[in-house]
């Protein structure tokens, strides 16, 4: 790594703001992020502020600014990376963005009609499971789309979940994802300031 | 005192940042931490910093708690089973110190326990967080030092070696002769070493309702059991695992369920037992206090 | 019922605590210790408490120092838990020892080398006769040393580059790509290079020197000669993105030692000498030597040598280098641990007592 420094960017008169209250903001979202992956199919709601740049949903933008920075490399979708997130991304958390999907440990999707199969993210390595990408699946919402029931660590006996706008296949790759435990890519859905947390362990009926 | 928000001997300590971590050290560890409870029982490697307390004195917990507390969190510290043992006190008074944060006694009280050796008797809820310091995170590292060869079997789950380790206790003294630090099989997946709690305790893991996080900071490994996770403790079919137990009660509140530490009272070898928890032990002599008082006052 | 739990933890450890003041002061009579004092007049000390609290700053390392009552490891302790409070800015450029300001540099292969021999500030050639003149704490005379007729050459070439221009030793190769941060990452096995030196670095002195000592004892590698040990100031360079130029940040003192190793050769390789290397913050050459002979045993495997020996074993030596983690779970030792005991006692009276039923029931059969 370089001495970096923010200068570098332009600061355009658009680029919206980061976190209100870096450290404290950072702390709830994260606590948030916590939830949702410890209770996956709960959705778990961030009482915080954030003017977010389109076309991204508050608590997408949040886990950006909490989770993110120059060591985690960033994948955005076509339609993600089309306005002002590029730069916003770079600014605010200053991570590398990257073009192919499969070397992100993040990925940003906010059009989930667009949405690469799971098998394009990284999965990990059988010693190192850990090193696998966390998608941020932004979605219309989270209350509202077909009913799946949800097993596994974290649920006690099921959760039924109403995540709407995957795409058809959606499942069967997470199927497949879970066949490969412990190697495996790990989601949040996100939507308005909520989001819904969904580990590699669990395994959905749609 | 069971509680205090604000220690006029501590206060918050300007020159550090909130939680001594600076925020970059705190995102790697929560990365870290999400990532360890989507596998659950695995030891997700993460970049441990030196801390102002000393390795092995609980420094993975405390920059696990660093990354997870917050102005909202209310923070219990224990250390076999107690929150007056000095390392407790110590732990306790840093995060006074640097996080400015409520503390409590209380189990019910806290969002956040941070323990060494102990799980509370009072059983955990859900959203609670319980974070337990680590010294040796590696269940195998006992059996082969070399953790190339012993990430290889976490790798493809070739926990026979464990299993054998344990049988030879078997085979010598007719029963399992492991006492602390029992490892379990989380998930149905991962071998993963509780910490040294006593084998009492193990069974306390299994399904809790409350979020599980391992730190060991001097070997930098981060790992966690999810709510509702199935955490089995090793055993065979023909010798079911088995808890310590013990014929008599504790000696100040009669608890005859609860982990027990021996007192040795006087010269001649005289003993006596009481709780390890402390919390508990003192809820339960107010309590037979209290029935007491209303015995004699009916 | 007489028994009630001990408390009062928190009055203690404050009590302990100014206990340990009233002892590091000593005799309030006698004049307390400045960091210039302790900086000047410790200088190998503070060398040594900032290699291995990974931290260049002399008068930080006094404070330590002076804070520790002179127990170094637990300055480095003091360093270590400061340094990584601090953001990281970048990474340097590599220093180039080939440009130091050299004021000692000597060579055990070569009787004379181009630049020449110089001894400079050392403790080799002096009788270690304690000095009593010392405890008068008045200086005798002058202590200045005569400077030398001619200056020293500006570059001196190291000489294991002289060696490298026969083809008699390995090529150093670049790394290239992103540099390891010990600091940041935990340790993969098997460790690269920077990891291993980075490693070593930060080591324990004395374990090192230990380490080091066995291999000449028939654990492992073979007699090692010192090609070259050099001390002086070199520049640590930056070079920031947007000015696409270096620019020195500091001027650094720190030791390098070379070693050159016998290697007989394997199907690929001819047979030629190989190389050890050791580097430290200030004058550490006891460190920087162990450094260079630790991390000629540790590439083994990747000369395609047997690995039998302890200093030669990647997995033992470098995860039981650093004395902040040693010293942390050693004396960890003496924290409370009567929840464990008391499941090791009940055990052991279970033990105890089916020992003795098993022998009474093999005496009466």
């Amino acid at each position: 790594m370089s001495l970096r420094s923010s200068h570098q960017f332009s600061t355009s008169p658009t680029l919206k703001p980061g976190l209100a209250d870096p450290i404290f903001d950072a702390q709830s979202v994260f606590r948030a992020a916590l939830s949702a992956n410890a209770y996956p199919g709960r959705r778990v709601s961030i009482d915080r502020a954030l003017d977010a740049p389109q076309p991204l949903a508050t608590s997408t933008a949040m886990l950006c600014l909490s989770l993110m920075d120059l060591e985690t490399p960033v994948w955005l979708d076509r339609q993600t990376a089309a306005g002002d997130v590029p730069q916003w991304l770079r600014f605010h958390c200053g991570a590398p963005l990257v073009e192919r999907a499969v070397g992100a440990r993040f990925a940003i999707i906010t059009d989930t009609g667009a949405l690469p199969h799971l098998n394009e993210f990284y999965a990990g390595e059988i010693q190192y499971p850990d090193r696998s990408a966390t998608l941020i699946v932004q979605v219309p919402s989270l209350t509202e789309g077909p009913t799946s029931v949800w097993t596994g660590p974290g649920i006690r006996d099921s959760a039924s979940v109403r995540i709407s706008g995957l795409p058809s296949w959606f499942w069967s790759d997470w199927d497949v994802n879970a066949d490969h435990y412990p190697l495996g890519i790990d989601v949040f859905f996100t939507s308005g300031n909520a989001l819904v947390g969904l580990p590699r362990t669990i395994k959905v009926e749609a | 005192m069971s509680t205090n928000s604000n220690n006029e001997q501590s206060g918050h300590n300007e020159g550090y940042n909130f939680a001594y971590l600076d925020e970059q050290t705190k995102r790697m560890i929560r990365r870290s931490l999400l990532k360890a409870l989507s596998i659950p029982g695995y030891q997700v490697p993460f970049g441990s910093r030196e801390m102002p307390l000393p390795y092995g004195w609980g420094t993975g917990g405390i920059q696990v708690t660093a990354s997870v507390i917050g102005p909202k969190d209310r923070l219990k510290v224990i250390d076999q089973g107690a929150d007056d043992t000095t390392n407790a006190v110590s732990i306790r008074r840093f995060f006074q110190m640097v996080a400015d944060v409520a503390t409590t006694e209380k189990v019910l009280e806290a969002s956040i326990i941070q323990t060494r050796h102990r799980i509370p008797e009072t059983p955990l809820n859900e959203g609670q967080i319980i974070v337990y310091q680590v010294p040796t995170p590696d269940p195998l590292s006992k059996i082969d030092p070399r953790e190339s060869e012993t990430r290889k079997m976490h790798a493809y789950a070739e926990y026979g070696v464990m299993q054998l380790t344990l049988y030879e206790d078997i085979a010598r003294f007719g029963h399992i002769a492991k006492t602390y630090d029992y490892p379990v099989l989380v998930n149905g997946r991962h071998l993963m070493s509780p910490s040294p709690i006593p084998k009492f305790d193990n069974p306390k893991m299994q399904d809790n309702p409350a979020i599980q996080l391992y730190g060991a900071g001097r070997e930098k490994r981060i790992y966690a059991i999810p709510p509702y996770t199935t955490v089995k403790s090793l055993d065979f079919d023909d010798h079911p695992f088995s808890m310590q137990s013990w014929s008599g009660c504790c000696s100040l509140c009669g608890s005859t369920t609860s982990y027990l530490d021996e007192v040795i009272t006087d010269d001649s070898g005289g003993r006596i037992f009481v709780c390890s928890d402390t919390d508990y032990c003192n809820d339960r002599q107010a309590q037979l206090l209290c029935d007491e008082h209303s015995e004699v006052q009916t | 019922m007489s028994y009630v739990a001990v408390k009062g933890g928190e009055r203690a450890i404050l009590n302990s605590q100014k206990l340990v003041a009233e002892n590091r002061r000593g005799n309030p009579k006698v004049s307390e210790l400045s960091l210039d004092q302790i900086s000047e007049q410790f200088g190998l000390a503070v060398d040594r408490v900032m290699v291995e609290g990974s931290i260049y700053d002399r008068l930080l390392g006094a404070l330590a120092l002076k804070q520790a009552q002179g127990d170094a490891l637990e300055a480095i302790f003091l360093l270590r838990a400061f340094r990584t409070t601090l953001p990281r800015f970048g990474v340097s450029a590599p220093i180039d020892t080939g440009a130091m300001r050299v004021r000692r540099r000597i060579s055990a292969t070569f009787k004379d080398i181009p630049g020449g021999q110089v001894l400079g500030p050392t403790y080799d050639y002096v009788h270690r006769l304690l000095d009593f003149s010392l405890a008068a704490e008045v200086s005798v005379g002058s202590a200045e040393a005569n400077a030398a007729e001619e200056a020293l050459d500006p570059t001196m070439p190291r000489v294991i580059d002289i060696l490298g221009q026969e083809g008699l030793i390995e090529e150093e190769r670049e790394g290239g790509g992103e540099v390891f941060d010990l600091t940041r990452e935990p340790m993969t096995f098997p460790a690269g290079r920077d990891q291993r030196l980075q490693n070593l670095a930060r080591a324990d002195e004395g374990f090192l020197l230990g380490l080091a000592y066995s291999t000449t004892r028939g654990y492992g590698g073979a007699h090692p000669f010192v090609g070259e040990i050099r001390l002086g100031e070199v520049l640590v360079e930056i070079e920031p993105e947007e000015l696409g130029f270096p620019i020195a940040i500091a001027e650094i003192t720190v030791t390098e030692c070379q070693t050159i190793n016998q290697f007989r050769g394997s199907a690929e390789k001819p047979p030629q000498f190989t190389r050890g290397y050791g580097l430290t913050f200030g004058h550490c050459e006891r460190k920087a030597i162990s450094m260079a002979l630790i991390d000629r045993a540790l590439r083994a495997p990747e000369l395609g040598e047997d690995v039998r020996h302890p200093a030669q074993n990647e997995q033992f030596v470098l995860p039981h280098t650093d004395n902040v983690e040693a010293n942390g779970l050693i004396s960890h030792f003496k924290l409370p641990h009567y929840v464990d005991f008391q499941a090791e006692l009940q055990l052991l009276r279970r033990l105890r007592e089916e020992h003795e039923a098993a022998k009474d029931a093999g005496a009466t059969q």
